[in-house]
Order: C-alpha cells, then sequence, then structure tokens
C-alpha cells in the first residue's frame, strides 16, 4: 500500500492550490463547503434558539433577519448547490468513465477559486453590516427600501455562479467525450445520469440568475428603475427572472442525491437497480420540465390566473418522474441481498425523508391549498425535507461511501450507523413540527410570532439541537479516521463500478490502463458476488 | 510539421477538439441563456409600453447602428476566412485575416463609444436628468437601461473576442495551426460569430422600432 | 352552513365556506399522502427484513423485464396527480372569480401596517371590521414594498404589489376574532406586521360603523380631490376641453384608440389616470397629463371610489 497515490505524490501546500488533479480540487472543494456548512449551520443555530420564545428577545429583528438571510444564502449556494457535484462528483466522474481527469483539468481548478472569492465576498457582506432581503432578494425591498449590503452579497453570489456553469460545462464534456472505451449511454452508472442532468440545468440555468443579478445590482447602485413601479418597471419580472433559474436550482440540489441513492441502494442490495433506463431518463425528465414550473412559487403574487392553472399543471407532471425513482428505488430491494452498512442507512433515510418531502410538495402543487400555506413554515418545512432530508443525507451517505476511496481509510462503522439514525432523527423532531406550525398559519421569516404557537416551535428547536450534534458526530470520526482508520482496499464494498477497480486511493492518473467496459453496472449474482465492469 | 501531443487526459487529438468544440458550444448555450434574461425583460416591456418604446427608438442613431452591423459582419466573413486559411496552412496570411477581425472590432468598439457620447450628451442616460418626458418617459427610461445594459455586455464580449483574435492571429503567424490541429481556430471562431449574432438581435430590437 | 373542521388534532378551525373546502381539500390530500407513505415503508421494512444479507429467502426468479411495472406505476401516479389538479385548480378558479354582490373594502400596505378604509369613510389601521355573511372584496394596494394578505381563518392569502390594485374576497361565516399577518417578507418589522379582522353581526356592525362618526364617505372625498386636482375641469359636465365623461364608466367596456376594448374596472382607472397617454380612449386627444408621483395611494383610492360611486349616473345633457 505504499504505492504513490494523488495524495503522496507531492505534498507541498503550492501544489494543493495551484493543483489540476480533479481528486485533489475536489478537496478543495470539501474542505471549501464544509467550512460554509458550518456557517450557515450556526446562523440555523441562532435562528432555532431566538424562536424558542415567541417575544423576539434574544437579537434584534434586524438581526434576525440578516440571520436568515445569510443561512439561506450561505447554504443554497456555498453549499447544497456545489456540495454533491463539486465534491463527490468532481472525485469520482472521472474515476467512473475510466478517464485520467475532467475535460478541463485547469478550467476545474478555476471554478474553485471563484468559487472560494464568491463565497469570501459574501462573507464580506455579512461582516459589514449583512444583508436582510431574505436569499430571494425580492424587488423593490432589495433595490429601494432595504438597509443591508446588497450589491456586495450579489456581486458574490455572480462570481460563485461562474464556478458552478464552468462545473457544469466541465461534466457535459467530460461525459460526453472521455468515456472509457465500451462505455455506452446506458451502462453508465445512475449517478452520472443524474449528474450529467444536473450539469444541464447548471448551464442553462445558472446565467438567467447572473442575469437577473446584474439586473438587480445595477438597478440597486445606479438606481435606473428596471424594476421599480413609479417609471412603469415590473417587480414580478424579478419573480419571474429569479424562479426560472431558482426553481432548477432545487433540481441542481436533489438530482445528484438522487444519484447517489441509487447507487448505494443497488451496491448494498446486491442487484442491479429496477428499471434502470427508466431511472436514468426520470433524471433528465426531471432536468427539462423543471424549467417549465417557477411559477408555482407566485400563485399569489398576482400573476394570472391561467399562468397559475399552467405552472400548477407542470408541477404535478414533473413530480412524476421523481415519483417513479422512489418506486423504482424499493423494487430494487426486492429479492436482493440487503447489508446495513452507514451508506445504505443513509439511503433508506433519504427514502423516507424524501418521500415525505415529494407528496408535501403535492400539497403545495395543488393551487388552492398552496394560496393557503405558502409563505408559511409549511413550505419551509417542505423544502428542507427535500434539500437537508433528501439532497444532504445523500450526501453524508455518498460521503461514506467514497470515504475509503477518496482517503484510503476506512471509517469507524458503529460511530457512522449511530451519526445515520441520529441525523434521521433529529431531522425529523426539526422540521416535522413545522408542517404543523404551517398548517396553523405561521408566517415564514417571522421573528416573533403568536404565544400559542410556541409549542410547536420549541419541539423544532428541541431536534435542532440533537440535529446540530449528529452533523458534527462525522466531523470527529471521519477525521479520526484520516489518522487512525484501518487502511481501505481497493474495493471495500464489492462494488462494481470502475472507480473501485483502482486503488485506494488512486494514483495521480486515476488507472494505470485505460479500463474496457464489458458489461452494465451493477451485475451482481444471486449470491451476492459482484461483476466489475471491467472484468 | 509533427502532430501535437494531446494533452494528458486524452487518448487522442481528435478527442480532444471533440471535447473543445463541444465545450464551446455548451458555452454559447450559457450566453444565450444570459442574454436571454434582459431580452425577456426587453420583451416584457416592450410590449407594455409599445408607443414609449416606439419614440425612444426613434431617439438612438440608426447610421452608427448600420455602420456597426456591417462591420461586424464583414469581421466574421474574415474569421471564417482566417480559420479556413490557418487550416491549410497558409499562416502568415491566416494572421493578417483574423487581426483585420480583431481592428474591427476596434473600429465597432470605437464607434460605440462615441454614440454612447453622443447619448449622453443628449441626457438619453435613464436618471434623473432623463431627455424624454411626458407619458411616455417611464417606457422610454426603460428601453434605454435595456440598451445600455444589453450593448455594454456586448462590447465586453466584444473585447474579450478582439484579445482573442489576436492572440489566435498571433500564434496562427507563428505556423501554430495545421489541418491536423485547429481547434483553437474553430472556437475562437465559433465565440466570434456568436458575438456577431447577438448584434443582429440587438440591432433589430435598438434602432428599428418606430422607424417602419 | 359549513362547520368548521373541528375533529382533525391541532387544527385551525376556518371561518369561512371556501375555508371549508380547502380542508376538505387538504384532508383529501393527506389521505393521498398517509396511504402511499403507508404502502412503501410496508415494501421496504419488508424487504429490508425478508432479503437481508444472511437470511435464507427466495431469491430466483427476479423481475427482469421491468417495463409494465413502469407504465403501471407511472399511469397511476398521474391519474392521481391529474384527479388533485382539477379538484385544486376547481377550487382555485372558485377563489378567483369575484362575486358580484361584494362591498368594497380599500387596503393600503406600508412598511410596517394596514391601512383600511371602507366606503362610507371609516377608517382603521391593523384592524379590518366586517359584517357577517357579506361578502367582502379587499381592494390593495402597496405605497412601498411587496406585502402579502393573510387570513389563515379564511385559508387565503395575496400579495400586496406597489403599483398595482389586487383584489382578494371572502365571505365570513363565523363571527369572532381572527388573525391577520403580512406573508410576503418585508424588512425589520416584518413580523410585527400583523393585524385582526374582526366579523360582526349586522346589528354590531352597524353599531360599529356608526361609532367611527366618519364625517363624509370615501367618495364624496375623492370628489373633493376630483375638483381639487383638476379633473373636473375636464371630465366635469362643464368641462372646456373635450374629456370621456366619466359617470356610468365603470364596470363598462371602453373602445381604445388602437382599436382593443378594455373593462374599466379598478385598475383600468387607476393606470388611466397614472398614465393617461398608455391607454387612449377612441376618438380622444392624449391631452391629460400623467398623475404619476402626484397622488398618495390613499388619494387615488378615494378617487377611484368617487368614479364607483357614479357608475349608476349618466351625464346631463347640457
Amino acid at each position: 500500500m505504499s504505492a504513490r497515490n494523488y495524495l503522496t505524490e507531492d505534498t507541498r501546500l503550492r501544489s494543493w492550490f495551484f493543483t489540476t488533479d480533479h481528486k485533489r480540487v475536489a478537496i478543495l472543494y470539501f474542505a471549501g463547503i464544509t467550512f460554509f456548512f458550518f456557517i450557515g449551520g450556526a446562523a440555523a443555530t441562532l435562528i432555532r434558539l431566538e424562536l424558542l420564545t415567541p417575544q423576539g428577545d434574544l437579537v434584534t429583528s434586524d438581526v434576525y433577519n440578516r440571520l436568515f438571510t445569510l443561512h439561506g444564502v450561505i447554504m443554497v449556494w456555498f453549499f447544497l448547490i456545489p456540495s454533491i457535484p463539486n465534491t463527490l462528483g468532481n472525485f469520482v466522474v472521472p474515476l467512473m468513465i475510466g478517464a485520467r481527469d475532467l475535460a478541463f483539468p485547469r478550467l476545474n481548478l478555476t471554478s474553485w477559486y471563484l468559487f472560494m472569492i464568491g463565497g469570501l465576498i459574501t462573507l464580506y457582506a455579512v461582516f459589514v453590516g449583512g444583508i436582510d432581503t431574505g436569499w430571494t432578494f425580492y424587488t423593490p425591498f432589495s433595490t429601494m427600501y432595504s438597509n443591508g449590503h446588497v450589491v456586495v452579497a450579489v456581486v458574490g453570489v455572480f462570481i460563485a455562479g461562474f464556478s458552478s456553469i464552468l462545473t457544469g460545462l466541465n461534466f457535459i464534456v467530460t461525459i460526453h467525450r472521455m468515456r472509457a472505451p465500451g462505455l455506452t449511454w446506458h451502462r453508465l452508472p445512475l449517478f452520472l445520469w443524474s449528474l450529467y442532468a444536473t450539469s444541464v440545468i447548471l448551464v442553462l440555468a445558472t446565467p438567467v440568475l447572473a442575469m437577473t443579478l446584474l439586473l438587480l445590482g445595477l438597478e440597486r447602485f445606479f438606481g435606473v428603475g428596471i424594476f421599480d413601479p413609479k417609471i412603469g418597471g415590473d417587480p414580478l419580472l424579478f419573480q419571474h427572472l429569479f424562479w426560472f433559474y431558482s426553481h432548477p436550482a432545487v433540481y441542481i440540489m436533489i438530482l445528484p442525491g438522487m444519484g447517489i441513492v441509487s447507487e448505494l441502494i443497488a451496491c448494498f442490495s446486491r442487484k442491479a437497480v429496477f428499471g434502470y433506463k427508466f431511472v436514468a431518463w426520470a433524471s433528465l425528465s426531471i432536468a427539462a420540465f423543471g424549467f417549465f414550473v417557477w411559477g408555482h412559487h407566485m400563485f399569489v403574487s398576482g400573476q394570472s390566473v391561467f399562468a397559475g392553472l399552467v405552472f400548477s399543471f407542470m408541477s404535478f407532471v414533473v413530480a412524476v418522474p421523481s415519483a417513479i425513482k422512489v418506486f423504482n428505488w424499493t423494487a430494487t430491494m426486492h429479492k436482493g441481498w440487503i447489508r446495513f452498512d452507514a451508506p445504505m442507512l443513509y439511503a433508506l433515510g433519504f427514502l423516507g425523508l424524501f418521500t415525505i418531502g415529494g407528496l408535501t410538495g403535492l400539497f403545495l402543487a395543488c393551487l388552492a391549498y398552496d394560496v393557503y400555506v405558502t409563505d408559511t413554515y409549511f413550505v419551509v418545512a417542505h423544502f428542507h425535507y427535500i434539500m437537508v432530508g433528501g439532497a444532504v443525507t445523500a450526501y453524508f451517505g455518498g460521503l461514506h461511501y467514497w470515504w475509503p476511496k477518496i482517503t484510503g481509510r476506512l471509517y469507524p462503522e458503529y460511530w457512522a450507523r449511530a451519526a445515520a439514525i441520529l441525523i434521521f432523527f433529529g431531522f425529523n423532531m426539526t422540521f416535522f413540527p413545522q408542517f404543523i406550525l404551517g398548517t396553523l398559519g405561521m408566517p415564514r421569516r417571522y421573528h416573533v410570532y403568536p404565544a400559542d404557537l410556541q409549542v410547536w416551535n420549541v419541539l423544532s428547536s428541541a431536534g435542532a439541537s440533537v440535529l446540530a450534534v449528529a452533523y458534527a458526530l462525522p466531523l470527529f470520526y471521519l477525521g479520526w479516521s484520516l489518522f487512525f482508520g484501518a487502511k481501505a482496499p481497493t474495493n471495500p464494498w464489492g462494488a462494481t463500478g470502475l472507480e473501485w477497480q483502482t486503488p485506494s486511493p488512486p494514483p495521480v492518473h486515476n488507472f494505470a490502463v485505460t479500463p474496457k467496459v464489458i458489461r452494465d453496472p451493477y451485475t451482481y449474482r444471486p449470491d451476492g458476488t459482484e461483476q466489475p465492469q471491467n472484468a | 510539421m509533427p502532430e501535437p501531443a494531446p494533452a494528458f487526459q486524452y487518448a487522442t487529438l481528435s478527442q480532444q477538439h471533440g471535447a473543445a468544440r463541444l465545450g464551446m458550444w455548451t458555452f454559447l448555450a450559457t450566453e444565450v441563456l444570459f442574454f436571454g434574461g434582459v431580452l425577456l425583460a426587453y420583451v416584457v416591456y416592450r410590449y407594455g409600453y409599445p408607443s414609449a418604446f416606439a419614440e425612444a427608438a426613434r431617439h438612438t442613431h440608426i447610421a452608427i447602428g448600420a455602420a456597426n452591423t456591417a462591420i461586424l459582419l464583414t469581421s466574421s466573413f474574415l474569421v471564417a476566412w482566417g480559420v479556413e486559411a490557418a487550416k491549410q496552412g497558409f499562416g502568415r496570411f491566416a494572421a493578417l485575416l483574423l487581426w483585420s477581425a480583431a481592428a474591427s472590432g476596434l473600429l465597432f468598439m470605437a464607434l460605440k463609444g462615441y454614440e454612447y457620447r453622443l447619448e449622453l450628451s443628449e441626457s438619453l442616460f435613464p436618471d434623473d436628468g432623463f431627455a424624454i418626458t411626458g407619458s411616455v418617459a417611464g417606457g422610454a427610461r426603460l428601453f434605454f437601461v435595456f440598451y445600455f445594459i444589453a450593448t455594454a455586455l456586448h462590447a465586453l464580449h466584444v473585447a474579450i473576442g478582439i484579445v482573442v483574435l489576436a492572440a489566435i492571429g498571433a500564434r496562427a503567424r507563428g505556423g501554430a495551426y495545421s489541418a491536423a490541429y485547429y481547434a483553437p481556430l474553430t472556437v475562437a471562431g465559433l465565440y466570434w460569430h456568436f458575438v456577431d449574432m447577438v448584434w443582429i438581435f440587438l440591432f433589430a430590437l435598438i434602432y428599428l422600432p418606430g422607424r417602419a | 352552513m359549513d362547520a368548521p373542521v373541528r375533529w382533525i388534532p391541532y387544527w385551525s378551525p376556518s371561518a369561512t365556506g371556501y375555508a371549508a373546502h380547502v380542508d376538505t381539500l387538504f384532508v383529501g390530500l393527506l389521505t393521498c399522502s398517509v396511504l402511499v407513505t403507508a404502502l412503501l415503508f410496508y415494501l421496504l421494512f419488508r424487504f429490508a427484513f425478508e432479503y437481508r444479507a444472511g437470511r435464507a429467502a427466495d431469491r430466483d426468479h427476479r423481475i427482469k423485464k421491468s417495463w409494465h411495472w413502469e407504465i403501471s406505476w407511472t399511469a397511476a401516479t398521474l391519474l392521481v396527480f391529474l384527479a388533485l389538479f382539477v379538484w385544486s385548480a376547481r377550487l382555485y378558479l372558485q377563489a378567483a372569480d369575484m362575486p358580484a354582490n361584494a362591498v368594497t373594502v380599500y387596503v393600503v400596505a406600508k412598511q410596517w401596517m394596514w391601512k383600511v378604509q371602507h366606503a362610507g369613510g371609516q377608517r382603521e389601521i391593523n384592524e379590518l371590521h366586517v359584517p357577517l355573511g357579506q361578502t367582502i372584496r379587499l381592494l390593495m394596494t402597496s405605497q412601498d414594498v411587496i406585502h402579502s394578505f393573510f387570513i389563515p381563518a379564511f385559508r387565503i392569502k395575496h400579495d400586496v404589489l406597489p403599483g398595482t390594485y389586487q383584489s382578494l374576497w371572502f365571505k365570513p361565516q363565523r363571527a369572532g376574532v381572527f388573525n391577520l399577518f403580512c406573508a410576503e417578507y418585508c424588512g425589520t418589522d416584518h413580523s410585527r406586521m400583523l393585524g385582526r379582522v374582526v366579523v360582526l353581526d349586522a346589528p354590531r356592525f352597524q353599531e360599529w360603523l356608526t361609532q367611527q362618526a366618519p364625517s363624509e364617505t370615501l367618495a364624496a372625498e375623492g370628489e373633493r380631490l376630483f375638483r381639487a386636482n383638476g379633473c373636473s375641469g375636464c371630465h366635469g359636465a362643464g368641462g372646456t376641453v373635450r374629456a370621456p365623461a366619466l359617470e356610468g364608466l365603470y364596470g363598462r367596456p371602453v373602445p381604445l384608440q388602437d382599436g382593443s376594448v378594455v373593462t374599466a374596472d379598478d385598475r383600468y382607472i387607476r393606470d388611466s389616470i397614472l398614465r393617461p397617454r398608455s391607454q387612449i380612449v377612441a376618438g380622444y386627444a392624449p391631452v391629460m397629463p400623467p398623475f404619476e408621483g402626484r397622488l398618495s395611494e390613499d388619494d387615488l383610492l378615494r378617487i377611484v371610489a368617487y368614479i364607483k360611486s357614479i357608475a349608476g349616473e349618466t351625464r346631463q345633457p347640457q
């Protein structure tokens, strides 16, 4: 095991900051998003602390508004969107397709620098006084009335947007052009299908966000009036442009998670994913339909009744492929040889939480019900079930699954299982009461709230403390395993993907010889033994 | 001349070319959506304030706009010719063509700058001292918001293109490209044609309303 | 009368017939969700138990061809979704369809309060008194940023935008005091932009109206503004410039110069005052100056109320 690998090849610090190795860039991203995750998490902790009492006595309203804005901006753009694609995706895409690197390695590093610069600029906005607009930057509040540092924050997010675009572009080209011989589209592991669909969204939706933020910044800076109702500008135009990006952005967060879950369920059920082609194409149809549902964020905004009907209908349509995936994952377990290692526990947790998140999404797609619960805690609970219960749980599942490959060490299994279970319960305790708060009519972004809603808020905050501990646990035992974990074999899970056919951790250019793919992914025999894709 | 080796991550040079071309097309897709955002704003407001947009468009300088259109179209032709020439090994001639295209870009920028100066002196910048008054004032201001944002963004793209063409021209002169290796040329050419096409749309949207 | 749903634990009771329908929709959605979740969790647990590694189980005859499963569950999902869509859309259309006999109440939102004006001239801040059983139509606008008018007990909500009128209606079926929230984030005191909706039975409401003792009705105030701003100089009976008569205008179709026809509703009247040249009435010269920035939202609503009040009149021949 003393062979030289990507970690030991060159250990000087500058070799990290000027690396073009996709595996090292992935590690840089790990460091970046973990940093931002804990900043966003600290804001969430303060929010939940504040909501323990209905009076709003911990911080002032201005500080509270800055806290939830910080939480939203950081978590959406600097944790969730880059989380799976830029870390796990960056690491395993070339490995899974049998390539030596991404198509454009230098672009990949550029993307990380843009991400960090954007993130630090946004943090700067926080330290010089904060942003009080909410992560949605609605006009005319953000352009004319806000007393926060909107322009600085917008510049930060704008720059990070280019990082997203470059990553999406890199993945699209890599998956199209760099696949190993024999690796046809319908032999691609499902994680790659989902990342491909994600990349399409990154490339097509992010530029619209960039333009929207540019208009917003110019409006606020020069007062040109493009969204100003006083000269005939339309504040709703901003919402349309914003959600044209930000709804597909939800799929940027959840699609990679779905891809990971496909990998995990197949590997730990020792069975090919049921309905592989349906799951694969469901990813692309989610990406495609996802572009035509943005108006469901605006059912009460004053858009036309007809638009409301169309967007409601499309929202039901886009939910179909997600439902198909859930059914297929469940069916995959049928007649499997199921093991319950930590990654599988995360995958099962994902299934439960994503199902609840998805079903409550139907409540919100229903026009008449959405009118009632939109902008309440029902929405808050729903999207946390999707983005945290779904995407973040899948991220942790994937992190544990590929940890031996990435670090060359095994993590302590019992600690990992304990954390997975604790996250599941802590999460439900935190966010399920918020559904009830929403159906009782508690609006979101409320610093003070009616006293009769306190019991649910206290429950939610209590759950948040469990969740905070659960999310901190992996930091410790994964950190411990870096130094004291057992050395990982090449294929600790007995999985079929190409990434498991090269040593852990992989050598600098991934494969000594470019692999030749001869069979479908997830080929397991009924007794649970695997048949790698290339042998 | 020996064929250059592909970069380490590619198996063959043609794989590398394919990746570069697909990368540029993907990038252009991003660009289309980027300009799409501001074009959508234009369409919404033009639909809302048709007479104000017509009135405002009559304040633009169509002679400069038309000249700039001709200049950019010519430059695109020069780029296409230059790419072909470089592929066939006429490096010095290709450099001449590409540099002429870059010079056309500079001429475009100079005219555009002159046009901005005229407009600023006519108080057409959309702030409180805006020249067009009356009940079309709001809509006309929105038109000029669009005008300045869209043309400035386009000019930024032209500026990048000029630098790229100049650099590619220099490398062509040094004989860097051949029938076997010309991906950077194709990619730069694609980009320049895209910038040209954006201008054609902008020309129609900015200078033509109200002049039928 | 629809009884409020009380048998769901932790449910906040509804106070209008429409709200009761929304609650039924909620119960329907909840039932579907519980069934689907139960089925899914049952299968997950069963498979997890039956096919756990090391347990002897029949793993032969695995399903190889999946397409008929896929088609069936896709079709089933789609059908259920369609049914839910139709159900909720019908209810939404019902809410969007303004009843004819509604009484209009005017709402202006600003950071961070609700200003309410009744047709009789009564004014309230952060309170809205309405009579039981009467359909109320709110005509709402904002003076600054976007707010959202939300009454949980009525299950309704609508954003209140600057620069345009939005309307919302409800018909309270239960007397009482209900929460009014601002549901669209609007700045520092967003969470303190609260109010109460007080539903009174008819005699008590009359009592309340008279207690307020306004000096004049909203329309009368509007008429005063109509003269003070010089509108009557042209649109009045003895106008010196040829301008369209406003008597009997409200609610009627208006032919425009560009050949189109619009209905003279509140939004049209508002836009025509602020930006008269955007919609020129056929046969008139575009000579009216824009009033953009010269009238407050409150005054504008009073003038609209005045023009509405003369909807039943006709111009006396000169």
